[in-house]
């Protein structure tokens, strides 16, 4: 079993005729995820690879059933995007996209919010079910199908902390990246919510980064919330203050947001943080092969 | 992107809100030209930097005649200003803000930033201005007070009284409080701020409100739909290999290590530097080539890593997704062709065509250290920096 998305998943992919909307669709058709539709305003009737493609996402929906989105739309037009699925009722929207204003953002979220769809992302890689369905640009091949679930703020170091645990023969139930951004649909403690109540998933690891007191709040709520094993990991314990650090959300200001004060909280939450990126996956199978 | 504090009054006395009278000066022959036109004194120069602290570094001075105008602005020109936020290397001062002087009875604080958790807009305001609010807030919390403003509703009007009320102001002043507060909101939305922070916003003697400071920051990824503030851009207060890397589309944050580091994506090159200190050396840089890096990318990266005098070795730390290792593999072998590179390079590849990367690595002929995994990486680096 799994999260959010599965066998029973149909997307759609908004932005499917632009140059990574194809590519990433590729990809995620290989893997066998069911991509049964796509978006781009005025390409409505054309084929991209067989999967026809609509001017509007409530035509999508209503044509082929599509139950889940992801987004590729430019950042300056895909907060009109995410909003325009939340209006389709689309369940599951992913928004990949990277550098969409915050204020945009803002809307969006409050949209989405009084929609009852779940937003993942923006500034995300996705989510991905191994063995069942991917949505999102990570590397499919590195995953390994299993019972713990991944939640984190990064891409690539994401795919860091999947390869160790794949290594380790400790495969995973779901792996959502929910965004680097200030302002994002899906949080830390949406994800721990939906794995502890999953019953496929029976330990979670957790990756944050600096900036925000999303780790924090996290933490307070696993201490009453969360009876699974939990492992994390902050990346950001040698990042200057007041500088952003890729991510627009990565960014310490002030006293707040330090990699330090996290891994207290989690630590306090009686998380297993991690220190040594590099012993990540060993831990795991200490921790969750107990 | 940061704005100095004479650009943030800039906008504010296009949205009406009050400042003091004066304007910006990039000579003391301009200072006193000001100065004179003000016709009052005393007068006020205030070193225009990036940083904050400039009053206790020195970078803002009283004068109490023409003269002494001049002196206090020659002094500061040219200065290199050291604050808390500047680094001890300090920052060079080139223009000054010219201002009259103000007979100050009360200051207060209110600023506007973008909550996170509530996806909202939030006022913060307090009596205790003319502080470091971070100080305020982690001492005395209850003498800040906030209102949360949700962009699709706009700010309401029981918002700015709320605030007005709680600053304790008087029935005269509260008449000048709210319309400063709707128009600092519309500021906000207008040029996508993420911070416009006044402190200290002055009530003065003659009981006006007036705002003496004025910072501004603007969300880096809205910048595109502002021109107006793109000019603001001021290259000088950027660190030359920042501003150099940015027109390659690198991510580049010069640090004070010896261990240069290359990484696709920001969250792993924070990671990277954490274990390259971990593992007993300290990273000099953070350098994200970002997803769809491409062979030219790399190389650029590897220019501007180098151009560090005190880099001593360099970690590659590439996870391939999107960017793949064989092209990661190709730009490396360009850049050391090109660019020729006298220090020892640790190389970390893992995922899509990591097999490829390494074969065209083992062809190049090039010393380059390849590691197993992000520990062994990180100890081989370490290794180096140890023996420079």
């Amino acid at each position: 079993m799994s999260i959010l998305v599965d066998e029973n998943t149909r997307l759609l992919v908004q932005g499917i005729t632009g140059k990574e909307g194809q590519f990433h669709t590729r990809q995620c058709v290989e893997y066998g995820t069911k991509v049964v539709a796509g978006v781009t305003p005025g390409k409505g009737g054309q084929e991209m690879d067989g999967i026809p493609v609509f001017n509007t996402v409530e035509q999508a929906r209503q044509e082929t059933g599509a139950n889940a989105a992801m987004i590729f739309v430019p950042p300056g037009f895909a907060a009109d995007a995410i909003m325009e699925a939340a209006a389709a009722s689309i369940e599951v929207i992913v928004a990949i996209t990277e550098g969409i204003p915050v204020l945009d953002m803002m809307k969006a979220y409050h949209a989405v919010k009084s929609s009852g769809s779940r937003l993942i992302g923006p500034n995300c890689p996705g989510i991905i079910s191994p063995g069942r369905c991917k949505v999102g640009i990570m590397p499919g091949p590195i995953h390994l199908e299993g019972s713990v679930g991944v939640v984190s703020r990064s891409g690539t170091l994401t795919y860091e902390v999947v390869d160790q645990l794949t290594k380790n023969g400790v495969g995973q139930s779901t792996c959502i990246g929910i965004g680097g951004d200030p302002v994002i649909g899906t949080n830390f403690i949406d994800a721990l919510e939906l794995f502890e109540a999953d019953p496929s998933t029976r330990g979670i690891v957790m990756v944050g980064e600096i900036g925000g007191s999303a780790e924090e709040d996290a933490s307070e709520f696993i201490v009453g919330s969360v009876s699974k094993p939990v492992i994390g990991f902050v990346a950001g314990l040698t990042a200057p203050p007041g500088r952003r650090m890729g991510h627009a959300g990565a960014i310490i200001s002030g006293s707040s947001g330090t990699a330090q004060a996290k891994i207290e909280a989690m630590e306090k939450a009686g998380i297993t943080v991690v220190r040594n990126l590099g012993e990540l996956g060993k831990t795991a199978v200490k921790v969750f092969d107990k | 992107m940061n704005i100095h504090e004479y650009q943030a009054k800039e906008l504010f006395k296009k949205f009406d809100i009050p400042i003091p009278q004066g304007r910006v000066a990039f000579s003391v022959d301009e200072a006193k030209e000001i100065a004179e036109e003000l016709a009052s004194m005393p007068v006020v120069v205030k070193a225009q930097i990036h940083a904050g602290g400039r009053g206790k570094g020195g970078g803002v001075k009283l004068a109490q005649s023409i003269p002494e105008v001049e002196s206090v602005a020659s002094e500061i020109l040219g200065m290199t200003l050291v604050t808390h936020q500047t680094g001890p290397e300090g920052k060079l001062v080139r223009k000054v803000l010219v201002e009259e002087g103000l007979e100050i009875d009360k200051e207060l604080y209110l600023g506007v930033v973008p909550d996170r958790a509530t996806a909202s807009i939030i006022f913060m305001a307090s009596e205790a201005g003319g502080m470091d609010i971070e100080e305020v807030a982690d001492s005395t919390p209850e003498k800040i007070i906030r209102q949360r403003v949700k962009p699709g509703d706009g700010l309401q009007g029981f918002q700015g009284r709320s605030l007005a009320f709680g600053l304790n102001l008087e029935p005269d002043l509260i008449k000048q409080f709210i319309p400063v507060v709707a128009k600092l909101y519309n500021l906000f939305m207008q040029y996508d701020c993420s911070l416009v922070e006044i402190n200290p916003l002055i009530i003065t003697k003659d009981k006006r409100l007036i705002a003496l400071d004025a910072k501004i920051n603007v969300d880096d990824n809205a910048l595109y739909r502002h021109k107006e503030i793109q000019d603001f851009r001021d290259l000088d207060e950027e660190d030359p290999m920042e501003v150099e890397a940015s027109k390659f589309n690198l991510n580049y944050i010069k640090l004070d290590g010896n261990i240069g580091n290359m990484v696709n994506g920001a969250g792993l090159a924070m990671a990277t530097m954490d274990i390259i200190k971990l593992a007993g050396a300290e990273p000099a840089n953070f350098l994200d080539v970002g997803g769809g890096a491409s062979a030219e990318m790399v190389e650029n990266g590897f220019r501007i890593i180098l151009s560090d005098r005190n880099v001593k070795g360099v970690l590659i730390n590439i996870f391939g997704g999107i960017l793949r290792c064989d092209i990661l593999a190709q730009g490396v072998v360009e850049a050391a062709n090109k660019v020729g590179i006298g220090v020892p390079v640790v190389i970390r590849m893992e995922g899509t065509n990591v097999e490829e990367g390494r074969r065209i690595l083992d062809e190049s002929g090039l010393d380059l250290k390849v590691a197993t995994d992000v520990w062994d990486a990180a100890s081989k680096v370490a290794e180096i920096a140890k023996s420079a």
